[in-house]
């Protein structure tokens, strides 16, 4: 965290130094336009869901004529509602599975494993890595969708079997599927990190005798902590608000894989129910200021 | 460098006169979708007097919006659409002097992710100016506003057309709610079991199979799954993946044929955990314990189109279906899993009531009905011109170009009556099917009420006993529509 900071307040300083200093008012001249589109693209609609999500508004029907005010029912609702509660602990299953031990972990173990090589095999085995992060999600679900298909399926071709995939491991599924498309910004993240540290140190260290995984717990790791707290931030957030798991499973089969954006998108798509889809939401961004905050508090612990 | 101070000043006006013309690009944009986004590609300058002004040759363009695409979902209209109406309409138009241009926009999507595309447009004051509609929203639709009475959408001249005599008063209902037209239907459809001649064959069955209860059926099946394993006996769909198709084609005509109905006018009540729905949890838990039936092709994403394709390939033996699959989906010719020989090897019977006898009314045999229409945009800027197109949409010619080797029930008596001599399986569903027919309850809750049943059958088929499933949907139905209005339990 020190050095991401550090490096965060270099740059105004950098820039500053260049050239002379702005008066207020012709910088506020200069942030208005971003203010503006900010304020009509993010505050106001974030203002209305908030509204939605207090009325029973939906999108046919004679409540979409006349929404009425109806408090805080959604909520109420929603915390009484057993499917909020599964697509909930799907969702932070999801989380845990794929993010924070299928990214982070196979992503730290890439980069660790790599730290010292120079060859093709790095760069094939990071571009592979990479391609599967920056394909387009739709191409990608496709490709899913074919490789773990029971009938003709690649990976029941390869392992000779005849597995339903997505019906009988549904979230299992999807976990793999997140590990493998995301793991591509943790392995460069970690990449960058691992290069940043002295060589002297871990030299060292194995003059003195440490053993591999010595170094990794000794040296490696508290070196790196700030690095790994903030990917672990950025990717828990990313991870919890997927939406391409529903490219590949739709949700299903009855609830499996619904994570909270999918809920959220049935309730207010599927079932019209705009109201408590904005309620649901809003829950939710309770829940990711949660993350956040669990994350920076861990972070100023560290400091 | 350093920047002067006059630069600075400069950059703050470029700046701000970007952000002015950015809302001012904003708003011009929002009016033009209010005003006139039926005819985005029209140079008609606004709504209120172009209403006016359709009489004279100024150039007007108008688009129909429906879930059928050439090639793939309902084909068959979106040719006819392209080839015929359209250019039909023009020629007829370009007579008269006057300058219409049709525009079609087909969609080839699942009917529920159609329904909310089209929700979002006429919510947000848009879309086509004749729409294509389940006959099954106009409740929530009116309800919500984004369709209105033909009567105010147009004008009371609507009540005049020719056609209102031609179309039974059953079909009307389709597209009326509380008494008021919305729309012109487009017909309607019966429902029958599917069965595969050759399989039966193969397994010694005769082909003019017929059940008259629940119970010969589920011999049948068996008979079927003993002499032919690698075949899927059965398909009566279940699950929220297929959608309406699983309360139209599965749920609704079990319960029909155990005597109930979904909803009971008299008692204004709806159906809970009644004996009849025992009755239908309890036929999907033997079809699925018994292995008669594919629970995977209920729960998964593209279950429907699956059970069409194994249907086609001669590895699902009974189908239940709406008339629908005889003329799009096994079509040899426009079908999406077509069948060559449809004609010799596709069977069809009568759905039967649980035991003979015990259907509604004391039927021996059920049948469930919809059927969709056409809606015209109460935000089209040119609701007279959109009328006449509807008007020769709905006309003689029109559909007797339309029916021209389809087996379908149109709206109008007058083609009917033509047409259906010449069909064995259109006049079948027209003189045995809808007679014994019912239909949905037209309120705007019912979709909510449908996907109850979804899930209740969803349940069944992911292994849930019957009276569990059957207890969970009566305590939803309760918190959907309130206790009071639900019956059973």
């Amino acid at each position: 965290m020190a050095d991401t900071v550090k490096t965060l307040q270099d740059r105004p300083r950098s820039l500053g130094s260049g050239g002379g200093t702005l008066s207020t008012r012709a910088a506020g001249g200069l942030l208005s336009p971003a203010a503006v589109l900010i304020v009509v693209f993010l505050v106001f609609p974030a203002a209305w869901t908030l509204y939605l999500g207090l009325t029973n508004y939906r999108l046919t029907g004679a409540a979409a004529a006349n929404p009425q005010f109806v408090g805080i029912a959604n909520y109420t609702r929603a915390l009484s509602d057993s499917d909020f509660w599964n697509s909930l602990w799907v969702t932070l299953v999801f989380v845990f599975g794929s993010a924070i031990v299928g990214q982070a972990v196979l992503g730290f173990s890439l980069a660790w494993l790599f730290r010292d090589w120079k060859s093709r095999w790095r760069q094939m085995v990071e571009l592979l890595v990479i391609l599967a992060w920056i394909i387009p999600g739709s191409v990608v679900a496709f490709l899913w969708v074919a490789f773990l298909d029971g009938d003709s399926g690649t990976l029941n071709s390869l392992l000779g079997i005849d597995t339903e995939w997505l019906l009988r491991r549904p979230l299992l599924s999807i976990v793999v599927f997140n590990t493998w498309r995301g793991t591509a910004f943790s392995m460069l993240l970690f990449g960058a990190a691992l290069a940043s540290l002295p060589p002297s140190h871990l030299q060292t260290a194995r003059l003195a005798g440490a053993t591999g995984w010595q170094q990794l717990r000794d040296i490696v790791l508290p070196s790196i902590k700030g690095y790994i707290l903030t990917n672990l931030l950025l990717i828990s957030l990313w991870t919890f608000n997927d939406f391409t798991p529903f490219l590949i499973t739709g949700g299903g089969p009855a609830g499996r894989t619904e994570l909270l954006p999918i809920y959220i998108y049935k309730e207010a798509l599927t079932f019209f129910e705009l109201g408590y889809g904005s309620a649901i939401s809003a829950l939710m961004l309770i829940i990711n200021l949660v993350i956040a905050l669990g994350y920076l508090r861990s972070m100023r612990v560290r400091t | 460098m350093q920047p002067s101070s006059a630069m600075t000043r400069r950059l703050v006006v470029v700046f701000a006169a970007m952000a002015l013309l950015l809302t001012a690009c904003g708003t011009e944009a929002d009016e033009a979708t209010t005003t006139e986004a039926p005819a985005e590609t029209t140079a008609t300058t606004a709504g209120e007097e172009a209403t006016e002004t359709t009489e004279t040759s100024e150039p007007v363009t108008v688009e129909i919006a429906a879930n059928a695409i050439r090639d793939g979902k309902n084909s068959a209209e979106a040719i006819w659409i392209e080839d015929y109406v359209i250019p039909t309409f023009e020629a007829q138009m370009e007579e008269q002097g006057r300058d219409v241009t049709v525009v079609f926009n087909g969609r080839g999507v699942d009917d529920e992710d159609f329904k909310a595309q089209l929700a979002l447009d006429l919510g947000s004051a848009s879309g086509a100016d004749i729409i294509s509609i389940d006959g099954i929203w106009v409740g929530e639709f009116a309800e919500a506003g984004y369709i209105l009475p033909l009567s105010e959408a147009v004008g009371p001249e609507v009540d005049d057309w020719e056609g209102w005599d031609q179309v039974p008063e059953a079909v009307q209902q389709n597209m009326s709610y509380q008494g008021e037209r919305y729309g012109v239907p487009t017909g309607t459809d019966g429902r029958v079991l599917y069965f595969n001649k050759d399989l039966f064959e193969q397994a010694g069955l005769p082909t003019d199979w017929q059940p008259t209860s629940w119970d010969e059926v589920l011999e049948t099946a068996r008979a079927l799954k003993a002499a032919l394993p690698d075949v899927t006996p059965l398909q009566i769909n279940a699950g929220t993946p297929m959608g309406e198709a699983t309360t139209m084609q599965g749920y609704l005509p079990l319960l029909v044929g155990t005597g109930e109905r979904i909803y009971d006018e008299e008692s204004e009540t709806w159906a809970g955990a009644t004996a009849g729905t025992q009755a239908v949890l309890e036929f999907y838990e033997s079809i699925f314990t018994e292995e008669l039936a594919d629970a995977d092709l209920q729960i998964r994403q593209d279950g429907r189109d699956r059970s069409f394709q194994d249907f086609a390939a001669g590895s699902i033996a009974i189908l239940g279906e709406g008339d629908y699959f005889w003329r799009s989906v096994v079509n040899p010719q426009e079908g999406i899993a077509p069948m060559e020989n449809r004609d010799e090897v596709v069977g069809w019977a009568k759905i039967p009531a649980q035991t003979p006898g015990s259907g509604i009314s004391g039927q021996d045999f059920v049948s469930m009905s919809g059927g969709g229409g056409r809606v015209i945009n109460p935000n089209t800027a040119n609701p007279a011109v959109a009328w006449e197109l509807m008007m020769f949409i709905n006309s003689r010619e029109a559909i007797l170009e339309f029916l021209a080797g389809q087996a379908r029930i149109s709206q109008r008596m007058d083609v009917n009556e033509e047409v259906l001599a010449g069909d064995p399986f259109l006049s079948y569903v027209a003189d045995e099917v809808l007679p014994l027919t019912a239909y949905r309850p037209g309120f705007a809750i019912y979709p909510q009420v449908s996907v109850l049943l979804q899930e209740a059958s969803e349940q069944v088929a992911l292994g849930t006993s019957a009276a569990d499933a059957a207890q969970q949907y009566q305590s939803d139905l309760e918190g959907l529509v309130g206790a009071d209005a639900v019956t059973g339990g």
